[in-house]
């Protein structure tokens, strides 16, 4: 039944931001510590023991879809909420951190890959498993090969 | 008259009026990436741009401290952009983690994705220091924004930070989705992004998976699952370290 994928997921919910608010309390600062995140450990774990004794069906599964499919536009009604005006004074900030962090996380990923050593590249991959067809213009606009 | 009515029915249904809001704005975000940026930027990233704007237009309006929400009709707005059903929608999506499929990403992208969450954090952090947030609060919920943009909010909301910092936070991880989008396909050559490995390198570390997907949508399609594969992750564990160990870690060094 959809309800209790609905009940599964307001249970982890409220057990993460109980926890939470408990972890909160034990380290003496005022805030609800690390509990969406851990409500989604639960919810993962959840999921897991469901599968593992087969109870999984299609109901639970639309009651938690249901949501998740609902998380852009709810982040979209929250941000319309926030108080901007007092946002944009502070300047070019956003800016500046947005960019710095792309900066920076461009060069981690160049490090990392290069720290790695070589390995077979996508086209490689294809062509040793005999996968490369002639494909008509990979749809991505920019004009990347085309095979 | 009929206004009246209209008026009327749309304030006491305010969550409905708030649903039938919100996807139109959905619907016009996914037009105009369609047709405007021809799917390089997602229609999620734009709509929230269009959220942050008409949150402009509302506190403008209004005077208020809420966006959008100050407006009498759009009251329900709030309510559906509230801490309940943010938390309830996010934690939501962790349902589609698959712990098999985690293993398959290995240690090399739990180590970017450790990265991808700490270094954000530290840039984002430090931008937000040089603006005059030298509060922990804002500092870890900007910082927390830069990981991306819901991990921002949700770290804001948990700690307790002013809606001005969070609108930063979210302003701070949409940009930075963006970017990732558009200029994918352009460092994709120097950053060695032509692998299974290094997509999902480039997945856990960048984060945002609607960034990812359309960055190495643009770059080679066959990459998207492997980047995605580690992005998924990016929130969820945002989620669980900004609020805790993160913003601990922010006050010990800056006091509150």
């Amino acid at each position: 039944m959809t309800i209790f994928g609905v009940a599964l997921l307001a249970i982890c919910t409220l057990f993460g931001a109980v926890l939470g608010d408990l972890l909160g309390m034990m380290l003496g600062v005022k805030a609800n510590v690390g509990g969406v995140g851990l409500a989604m450990i639960f919810l993962i774990a959840g999921r897991h023991c469901l599968v593992r004794r087969k109870l999984l069906n299609e109901g639970i599964k639309l009651g938690v879809g249901f949501w998740a499919a609902f998380y852009i536009p709810i982040v979209v009604a929250m941000a319309a909420n926030q108080n901007v005006v007092a946002a944009v004074e502070s300047g070019p900030m956003v800016a500046i951190a947005a960019i710095a962090t792309v900066l920076a996380c461009f060069a981690a990923v160049a490090l990392i890959s290069r720290m790695s050593g070589r390995t077979e590249t996508m086209d490689e991959i294809e062509a040793r498993e005999g996968t490369l067809t002639p494909k008509v213009a990979q749809q991505d606009g920019l004009g990347s090969v085309v095979r | 008259m009929i206004a009246e009515a209209i008026s009327h029915a749309l304030r006491v249904n305010a969550l409905l009026t708030a649903f039938a809001f919100v996807g139109l704005v959905m619907w016009l975000s996914a037009a105009l990436s369609k047709y405007l940026t021809m799917g390089r930027v997602h229609g999620s990233a734009i709509a929230i741009m269009i959220g942050l704007a008409l949150a402009f237009w509302g506190g403008i309006v209004t005077g208020g401290k809420s966006g959008l929400s100050d407006i009498p009709m759009l009251s329900g707005i709030g309510l559906m952009g509230g801490a309940m059903l943010r938390d309830f929608a996010i934690v939501a999506t962790a349902f589609e983690v698959d712990v098999e499929k985690a293993k398959k990403a290995g240690l090399i992208g739990a180590v970017a994705l450790v990265l991808g969450t700490i270094l954000p954090f530290i840039v984002g952090a430090l931008a937000a220091a040089a603006y005059g947030y030298t509060d922990a609060v804002s500092m870890t919920t900007i910082g927390a924004g830069a990981v991306t943009y819901i991990v921002g909010p949700v770290t804001g909301a948990a700690i307790g930070a002013d809606s001005a910092v969070i609108a930063l936070s979210i302003a701070t991880g949409v940009f930075k989705a963006v970017l990732v989008m558009i200029g994918t396909p352009f460092v994709a050559g120097m950053i060695g992004l032509n692998n299974p490995r290094t997509a999902m390198v480039f997945g856990g570390l960048m984060g945002t998976v609607s960034g990812v997907s359309a960055g190495l949508a643009a770059t080679d399609r066959r990459l998207v699952p492997y980047g995605a594969l580690t992005a998924t992750f990016h929130t969820g564990f945002g989620c669980l370290v900004a609020p805790s160990i993160f913003y601990l870690i922010v006050r010990l060094i800056v006091g509150n």
